[in-house]
C-alpha cells in the first residue's frame, strides 16, 4: 500500500459515465473509473466484463460511444492508433510489440531515432538506454538482442521505452501472466519504484493474490458496468471475486475423491530421461489426478511432453495398461489413450484463424468419416456435444477461435484434446490466463473426468490449483522428481520446501 | 484479451453480411469485371469461340497453379514448376521416340503412366529437400529449378525436343484439340482437376492437414499430424498437376525446347494468390486459383483485342494485377 495515493492525491484521468456498443451491442454501460497520480489501480472483472473495452477507450485506441474522458481534469478526445503516447498513456501488452532481432537500444528509440548530421547517434542512444534501465535497477544490457531475453526481461525493455517516452500513464494487461515467480516480483517492484517518481498503473490481472500484494485501488467491473471501486486495503480475495462473478464461489475446487490403492495402474513412466529431464518415474492410476508442482524451469513440460511423444527421450519407459509407447511419436500415442493439452493455447494448442469446427476435430479427424472422407455433419454434431458438454460460449458457431475469449479457447482446446477420447489426460497449466468463473468450471470439468475412470495429470504453477485439485503431487527440481506427496503432506509449504531443494526424497 | 468480442459472443447477434467472405467472393467479382470491360472493349471478346479459346489457353497454368494452392496452403512454395514442365515434357517425347514400344496405343498409355511417375518423383524429390532437408522452399526450390531446367537444356542440347512418329502424334493430338460434347478437353480436365482438388482441400482429412501445418505447423505438430509428411504430399500433388499439365503441353506442339515453361512458376504463383490463397499459409481456395489463372489470361486477351495498350505490356499488367489484388484483400481484412 502506498499512503501518496491517498484521496488528496489528483486524478490524472478519468472516464465519465463511458458506453461503448459495437454493432449494436452495449459491451460497456456508462461505467466511471478513475486513476489518480502515484496509484497501483487494479482493473478486474471476468473474461467479456469489458476491462479491455475500457483500457483500449482510456488508452484512444477506442472512442467511446457516449460520455467523455478528462485528462488531468480538462475533458480530453485522446488521439487513436497509439498516439496517446505523446499524451504519456502507454499500453504495455500481454503480447510485446517488439521486434526480436532488434537490441534492447534500437527498440528503445525505434521510431525516434536520434541523429547527428543525419548520422544515427548510438553512443548517445547507448547512454541514454542504459541510464533508462539503471534508473529501474535493470541489469539488461543495453545491446543485447531482443531474442536473446527472458520474457520478464523484455517486458522490461517494454516498460522501459514506457518511461523513455515520458509515460506518465502505464497500461499493463496481464503483464506476469508468462512470468515466473521471481519474474513478477522483480516486475513488481521496477513498478512499486515508478509509483514512487508518481507514474500511475493500471493493472489488468486475474491473479487475486498479486493483485492484493501490488495495488493501491481495485475497480470491478461486471457484464460492462461498473461494480465497485475501493481501496485494496479493506477487501480480501474472497471479497473481489464475488463482486466479480456476483454470486458466492463457495465450491472453487469439486471435492476430491481418491481412488482406491488397488486401482489399475493405467500410465507407468519408468525412467524417462531427455535432454534435461533425468530418469523420471512415476505411475498415474484410473480416476487419479495427479499434480505436478515445481518452479518455472524445472522441466515439468518437458517430461510431459515426453510422455505425449512430443519430444524424444533418451531413455526410459513409458506404459499403458501395460502397453509400451514408443518415444518421439505423437500418433502412437495417442493412439494408446494418452492425450497432452498444452499451456500454450494461442501458439500450440489451437488455430486462431480456423473455425471452432476446425480445431475441435483437428487430433481426431479419423472419427468423421471413412477413408480420409469427412462428414461435415459428423463433425457439425460433434461441434454441438462439445458447446454443451464444455459449455463453449459463443454467439456464432462460425466465429474464428482468436476471436474467443480466454474462457472460452480453453474450454475448446480441452474439447478439442477430449475428442481423443483418451485414458490419461495430461494437463498443462489448466487455467492460464482466465478468469475466476471459468477456473472453477474448469475443475470440475477434471474432477469429472476422473471420477469417469480418466486418469488425469495437472500440471501447474499456481499452487492452491494444484493443492485444490490433486491427490497426489509430484515435485520437480531442475530436471527430476525430487518428491512425491501424498495426503496430509500436500501443503503450499511442503511443496516450495522440494521445489526450492530444501527437501528430497526419492520417487516412490 | 478481447473483452469486446467476449461481450459480442455472449450477448448473441443476428448474422449479417459481415458473413459472406469478401475475400472469397473476391475474385470472382474481378473475373465478371474483366468479362464486361472486354466486352465493351471489342464485341467478338464475349462470344463464345474467344472464350473457350482463352480458357483453353489457361489450361496450363490454371491446372499447375492448382497444384501450388496445395503448396502454397500448406506454408511452402515451390518455384520449381515451369523447369519441371520442360524436364517433364522432354522426358515424355523421348520416350515417345525411343520406340521401346511398338504398338501406339500401348506406347502411348506408357508414356502417359511414365509422365505421372516422374512429375510425381520431381515433386517428391523438392518434399524430400523441404522437409527431410530442412532447407527453405525457396531455397530448395530455387535449386531443383535449377536443375530440372539445366537437365532439359541438356537433354534438347539447346534446341528442342521434337515428337518424330506421325502415328503416335494423330493419337496424341485429340487430347488438346479435341472436344467431350462439344467442351474442349483442356477445359474439361481444368475442371476435372480442380473438383477433385477441391474435394480433396475441402473435404478430406488430408485437406484439413495442409490448412492446419500451413496456418501453425506447432499447433498441426501438437495435435499429432505428420507435418512434413503433409508437405511432402503437398509437394507430390504439385509434381502431379505438372504432369497433367504436360500430358496437355505436348499434343498441343508436339515439342519442347530449354525455354519451356520460362516464368509459368511465377504466373501460378500469381493465379493463387490473385485467387484468394494466403501466400503464408493457412487458407487454400481452389476454385479462386481458377479464377485468377483465368484472369490472368482474360487480360492478356482483352489486351490483344484491344488498340490502345501494348500486347508487349502484358508482362507489366499481370505484375500491376497481383500488387492490386494484394492491396484489395488487404483492406478487406482491414473491414472485416
Amino acid at each position: 500500500m502506498n499512503p501518496d495515493a491517498a484521496d488528496g492525491a489528483p486524478v490524472v484521468l478519468a472516464a465519465r459515465r463511458i458506453s461503448k456498443s459495437f454493432n449494436g451491442v452495449q459491451v460497456l454501460f456508462s461505467v466511471n473509473f478513475e486513476l489518480r497520480a502515484g496509484e497501483i489501480h487494479a482493473l478486474m472483472g471476468e473474461n467479456g466484463a469489458g476491462k479491455s473495452t475500457l483500457v483500449k477507450i482510456l488508452s484512444g485506441f477506442e472512442q467511446p460511444t457516449s460520455g467523455e474522458i478528462l485528462l488531468d481534469g480538462q475533458p480530453a478526445k485522446l488521439p487513436p492508433n497509439g498516439q496517446a503516447e505523446a499524451l504519456g498513456i502507454v499500453i504495455i501488452h500481454q503480447e510485446f510489440n517488439l521486434a526480436e532481432h532488434l537490441t534492447v537500444t534500437e527498440s528503445l528509440f525505434l521510431g525516434r531515432e536520434v541523429t547527428r548530421y543525419g548520422v544515427l547517434d548510438r553512443k548517445f542512444m547507448r547512454a541514454e538506454t542504459r541510464r533508462v534501465l539503471d534508473q529501474l535497477g535493470s541489469h539488461v544490457d543495453e545491446n543485447a538482442l531482443i531474442s536473446s531475453l527472458s520474457i520478464a526481461d523484455k517486458q522490461m525493455v517494454e516498460i522501459a521505452k514506457a518511461i523513455s517516452r515520458d509515460a506518465r500513464i502505464i497500461f499493463m494487461d496481464e503483464p506476469t501472466a508468462v512470468l515466473s515467480r521471481e519474474e513478477t516480483n522483480y516486475l513488481f517492484r521496477q513498478v512499486r519504484k515508478l509509483r514512487e517518481q508518481g507514474t500511475s498503473f493500471v493493472f489488468v490481472s486475474h491473479k487475486l493474490d498479486e493483485v492484493m500484494e501490488l495495488t493501491d485501488r481495485v475497480t470491478v467491473l461486471r457484464d460492462g458496468q461498473w461494480v465497485k471501486t475501493a481501496p485494496t486495503g479493506i477487501l480480501d480475495g474472497e471479497s473481489i471475486a464475488q463482486l466479480m462473478v456476483g454470486r458466492e464461489l463457495s465450491s472453487l475446487y469439486p471435492a476430491k475423491q481418491e481412488p482406491s490403492v488397488d486401482e489399475e495402474v493405467t500410465l507407468a513412466v519408468e525412467g524417462l530421461s531427455t535432454h534435461y529431464v533425468k530418469d523420471a518415474s512415476f505411475e498415474v492410476r484410473k480416476g487419479e489426478i495427479l499434480g505436478f508442482s515445481g518452479l518455472i524451469g524445472s522441466g515439468r513440460t518437458e517430461l510431459m511432453e515426453a510422455v505425449a511423444g512430443l519430444r524424444a527421450r533418451s531413455a526410459g519407459e513409458v506404459s499403458v495398461g501395460g502397453v509400451g509407447v514408443p518415444g518421439g511419436d505423437v500418433h502412437a500415442a495417442n493412439r494408446v489413450g494418452i492425450a497432452y493439452m498444452t499451456k500454450d493455447r494461442k501458439h500450440k494448442g489451437l488455430l486462431l484463424n480456423s473455425r471452432m469446427t476446425a480445431n475441435l476435430t483437428l487430433q481426431s479427424l479419423g472419427k468423421h468419416g471413412q477413408y480420409g472422407y469427412l462428414s461435415p455433419k459428423s463433425e457439425a454434431e460433434a461441434l454441438e456435444r462439445a458447446r454443451r458438454r464444455f459449455d463453449i460460449r459463443v454467439r456464432d458457431g462460425r466465429v474464428v477461435a482468436g476471436r474467443m475469449s480466454g474462457g472460452n479457447q480453453q474450454k475448446l482446446l480441452l474439447a478439442k484434446v477430449m475428442e481423443t477420447e483418451p485414458d490419461v489426460i495430461i494437463i498443462d497449466e489448466p487455467t492460464r490466463g482466465i478468469d475466476v468463473g471459468t477456473k472453477q468450471q474448469i475443475y470440475h470439468f477434471i474432477s469429472a473426468l476422473a471420477r469417469d475412470g480418466k486418469s488425469i495429470i495437472v500440471v501447474s504453477s499456481e499452487m492452491p490449483e494444484i493443492i485444490g485439485l490433486c491427490t497426489r503431487v509430484a515435485v520437480m527440481r531442475e530436471g527430476r522428481i525430487v518428491g512425491i506427496l501424498e495426503g496430509e503432506e500436500i501443503s503450499e509449504q511442503e511443496i516450495m520446501r522440494y521445489s526450492a531443494g530444501l527437501k528430497k526424497k526419492t520417487a516412490a | 484479451m478481447t473483452a469486446s468480442e467476449d461481450a459480442l459472443e455472449t450477448k448473441g447477434r443476428g448474422r449479417s453480411w459481415r458473413d459472406v467472405d469478401l475475400r472469397a467472393v473476391a475474385p470472382f467479382a474481378a473475373l465478371a469485371l474483366l468479362l464486361i470491360v472486354g466486352a465493351l472493349v471489342n464485341p467478338n471478346f464475349i462470344g463464345i469461340t474467344n472464350l473457350a479459346n482463352v480458357a483453353t489457353r489457361s489450361a496450363f497454368i490454371a491446372i499447375v497453379a492448382v497444384g501450388a494452392t496445395f503448396v502454397i496452403s500448406s506454408g511452402d512454395l515451390d518455384l520449381s514448376v515451369g523447369s519441371m514442365v520442360a524436364f517433364v515434357a522432354s522426358i515424355m517425347i523421348l520416350f515417345m521416340n525411343s520406340g521401346a514400344i511398338a504398338d501406339p496405343a500401348l506406347m502411348l498409355a506408357a508414356a502417359v503412366a511414365l509422365t505421372v511417375v516422374i512429375g510425381g518423383a520431381c515433386g517428391l524429390l523438392n518434399g524430400l529437400i523441404t522437409t527431410v532437408g530442412k532447407i527453405e522452399p525457396f531455397i530448395a526450390t530455387l535449386g531443383t529449378m535449377g536443375i530440372y531446367r539445366g537437365l532439359t537444356t541438356w537433354l534438347s542440347q539447346g534446341g528442342a525436343i521434337t515428337l518424330r512418329e506421325p502415328e503416335l502424334q494423330a493419337l496424341y493430338r485429340p487430347a488438346y484439340f479435341g472436344t467431350l460434347f462439344g467442351v474442349p478437353i483442356p477445359i474439361v480436365v481444368i475442371f476435372a482437376v480442380t473438383i477433385v482438388a477441391a474435394f480433396v482441400l475441402y473435404r478430406t482429412r488430408y485437406g484439413r492437414h495442409v490448412v492446419a501445418v500451413g496456418s501453425n505447423s506447432d499447433v498441426a505438430r501438437y495435435s499429432g499430424i505428420p507435418v512434413n509428411r503433409v508437405r511432402t504430399i503437398a509437394f507430390v500433388i504439385q509434381g502431379l498437376c505438372v504432369a497433367i499439365a504436360v500430358l496437355l503441353y505436348v499434343p498441343r506442339l508436339g515439342s519442347t525446347s530449354a525455354t519451356t515453361g520460362i516464368l509459368w512458376e511465377l504466373q501460378a504463383i500469381t493465379a493463387v494468390v490473385v485467387g484468394g490463397t494466403a501466400l503464408k499459409g493457412g487458407a487454400g481456395r481452389v476454385w479462386g486459383t481458377i479464377c485468377g489463372a483465368f484472369i490472368l489470361e482474360l487480360v492478356g486477351n482483352i489486351m490483344l483485342l484491344s488498340n490502345f495498350i501494348s500486347e508487349y505490356l502484358i508482362g507489366a499488367i499481370q505484375g500491376a494485377i497481383i500488387i492490386i489484388a494484394m492491396l484489395v484483400q488487404r483492406s478487406l481484412v482491414r473491414k472485416s
